[in-house]
């Protein structure tokens, strides 16, 4: 087991958006988290990635806990988060970006002198592939469309070599064309390590899912293949009104 | 703005800019006289701060108003090396060590301070003074910087904590008019290890000198923004919260520009001490402060050349209006302010850009119609 959720809570003045929530992750295993709007899903991914502290819980990714560390320590660790909106730096090109993502020399000084070498540009050339922006590499991050941002940011993880992914609505607002490209790229970069998907649209999650999760107001409804989940008789009521 | 403006780096236009200023510079010392001279020696020495302003703030998104504080440091240590020797050399000077067995300074002696105090005497050793130049403000300003973007504290707040002390420097300067010559600053001095400033040559020499390291200084910043450091600054500045998903700590690269800014302004510091023979707490405070940010601004904030370029045309401004105008000048000098900010939001830097890019297309557009009168071209676009 990679990850290993257990009791986990956060409330924002008064209200819990996360509330008693327990989740396993295995190795190489890619999960998909669904559930209705305000379920906490997005808050559960922050607390795993460290923006947000928990109130009460614990998080372990392999030996460590993770609630009481800073968000670079956690990437450096092995976590890698993308975010719903592309976050993107988008003065920079897109192999500007995919280069500062890339794990080494990530103190000033190692920066300051930082050199390419030819593993630098190999792999920056071969994640830009992955991604289908390998013609777009000094193109300002700023100018791609908002399909090719949500795929730079996936490669900016790429180059990070996450043990943990953790994406949140990697589909949201792509074209079907990009939705089945997209569905491609995460088969191929989540084999050989965990990954967890936060989506709404039911047949990517069909296409891509190992085991779904089932969140709804901070609780886990329901776990299981997404056969199971389909003939859910809670998760039905909950998605198709009750 | 366009992305472009914003991320703003133009290579033809840095080049040209920095070739036209190291012609303007060299021709200087040939074709002003030695008053003159010796203005554009003191208006380059505010260039550094300007220069430090455009990597910590045009790139680095911190805005610093306090860069007094540094550029004071740096006079105020070289001011202090060249009172002790001036002491030691001046009649009043040995009488009173006869008296007293160390020289004091003048302004120590007319205040009835009569030791020199323990955190002057380093300051008899030239070694120990060029270290404190180039260590204290940086490493004074790494640690400030660093104790408040670690907590978070940033954007505005970080701001007026930098104006704050600046204001603060310079009042304490003022009231410890003992230790410090107050409000008159520290001056009268005229050797320089025994060489005599105010000499022609020795001034001219000074004067290359300061062309010299502010050329340096410019280069330096170029390598740090031309560097993986540059580019985490750029990010930091667009997505700071983002840039810890990338596993950078951004207080650290943040703090690492507010240090070298710093550096930057205790040399143009330095100089100036040297060279105007002066170090005065109207230079620390919160208007020499902000004037370091309008020179910036004026330049461009995205153009390191462009820096320079502000800090003489503000000076050259404020030159010719309050010689030609001596009644308005200061309105004219503030008409001119506004008008940057109104007409050239991107500096000199980004009004040459475009005005190169109008011309540009201005040519093209005009290929067609070879007929069109060539002044209609420019009014067209």
């Amino acid at each position: 087991m990679i990850l290993s959720v257990t009791d986990l809570a956060v409330s924002f003045d008064g209200f819990c958006a996360v509330d008693g929530l327990g989740l396993a992750v295995e190795e190489d295993e890619l999960r998909c988290v669904i559930g209705p709007n305000g379920a906490g899903k997005t808050t559960l991914l922050d607390m795993i990635c460290g923006k947000t502290r928990p109130t009460r819980g614990s998080i372990r990714f392999k030996d460590h806990e993770l609630t009481e560390m800073i968000e670079y320590d956690v990437t450096r660790m092995g976590v890698g988060r993308k975010f719903q909106t592309p976050s993107t730096y988008e003065d920079l090109t897109v192999l500007e970006n995919l280069e500062i993502s890339y794990p080494k020399k990530r103190g000033v000084l190692g920066s300051l002198f930082f050199a390419r070498d030819d593993e630098l540009t190999d792999k920056v050339d071969s994640v830009a592939r992955r991604i289908y922006l390998g013609e777009h590499l000094h193109e300002k991050a700023g100018s791609l469309s908002h399909g090719q941002k949500q795929w730079l940011e996936i490669g900016m993880l790429l180059m990070q070599d996450p043990e943990l992914l953790l994406l949140d609505e990697p589909v949201a607002g792509m074209s079907p064309r990009e939705r089945e490209r997209t569905a491609e790229l995460l088969l191929g970069i989540s084999a050989g390590r965990s990954t967890i998907v936060i989506e709404h649209d039911m047949a990517f999650v069909r296409m891509i899912a190992h085991k779904v999760t089932v969140m709804h107001q901070g609780k886990v409804l329901a776990e299981g293949t997404m056969d199971d989940i389909q003939r859910d008789e809670r998760v039905i009521e909950v998605y198709l009104g009750g | 703005m366009s992305a472009e403006e914003r991320n703003g780096h133009d290579r033809t236009l840095e080049f040209t800019g920095l070739i036209a200023l190291a012609v303007l510079l060299v021709a200087v010392p040939w074709t002003l006289d030695e008053f003159r001279q010796q203005l554009a020696a003191k208006y380059l020495c505010f260039a550094f701060p300007a220069v430090g302003l455009v990597l910590l703030w045009g790139y680095g998104g911190v805005l610093s108003l306090g860069q007094g504080l540094y550029f004071g440091m740096g006079s105020y240590f070289m001011a202090m090396f060249l009172k002790l020797e001036a002491a030691a050399q001046t009649n009043t000077g040995s009488a009173l060590s006869q008296f007293y067995g160390s020289s004091l300074p003048d302004f120590m002696v007319w205040n009835s301070v009569e030791v020199l105090p323990w955190w002057w005497r380093p300051f008899h050793s030239l070694p120990f003074t060029l270290a404190a130049i180039v260590v204290v403000p940086p490493l004074f300003a790494f640690l400030l910087a660093y104790a408040n973007f670690r907590k978070r504290v940033g954007g505005v707040y970080f701001s007026i904590i930098t104006l704050a002390l600046a204001a603060i420097a310079s009042i304490v300067i003022i009231g410890q008019q003992g230790y410090t010559g107050g409000v008159n600053g520290i001056t009268d001095f005229k050797t320089f290890l025994g060489i005599d400033i105010l000499s022609g040559g020795v001034k001219r020499l000074l004067y290359f000198a300061t062309v010299v390291a502010l050329f340096a200084a410019v280069f330096a910043a170029r390598f740090v923004l031309a560097s993986r450091t540059g580019r985490i600054l750029v990010a930091i500045r667009d997505r700071e919260d983002r840039v810890r998903f990338s596993g950078y700590n951004p207080a650290t690269f943040k703090a690492f520009a507010f240090a070298a800014a710093a550096l930057l302004a205790s040399i143009g510091g330095a100089l100036f001490a040297l060279q105007e023979g002066l170090a005065s707490p109207s230079l620390v405070g919160i208007v020499p402060s902000i004037e370091m940010v309008i020179y910036a601004a004026v330049g461009g904030r995205l153009s390191l050349v462009g820096a320079v370029w502000g800090t003489l045309l503000v000076f050259a401004a404020k030159t010719f209006f309050s010689e030609h105008f001596p009644e308005v000048w200061l309105y004219l000098l503030g008409a001119l302010f506004i008008g940057v900010v109104m007409f050239m939001p991107t500096g000199l830097a980004g009004f040459t850009k475009r005005l190169r890019l109008a011309a540009r297309r201005g040519l093209v557009a005009a290929r067609p119609a070879p007929a069109a009168p060539a002044g209609k071209r420019l009014e067209a676009k």
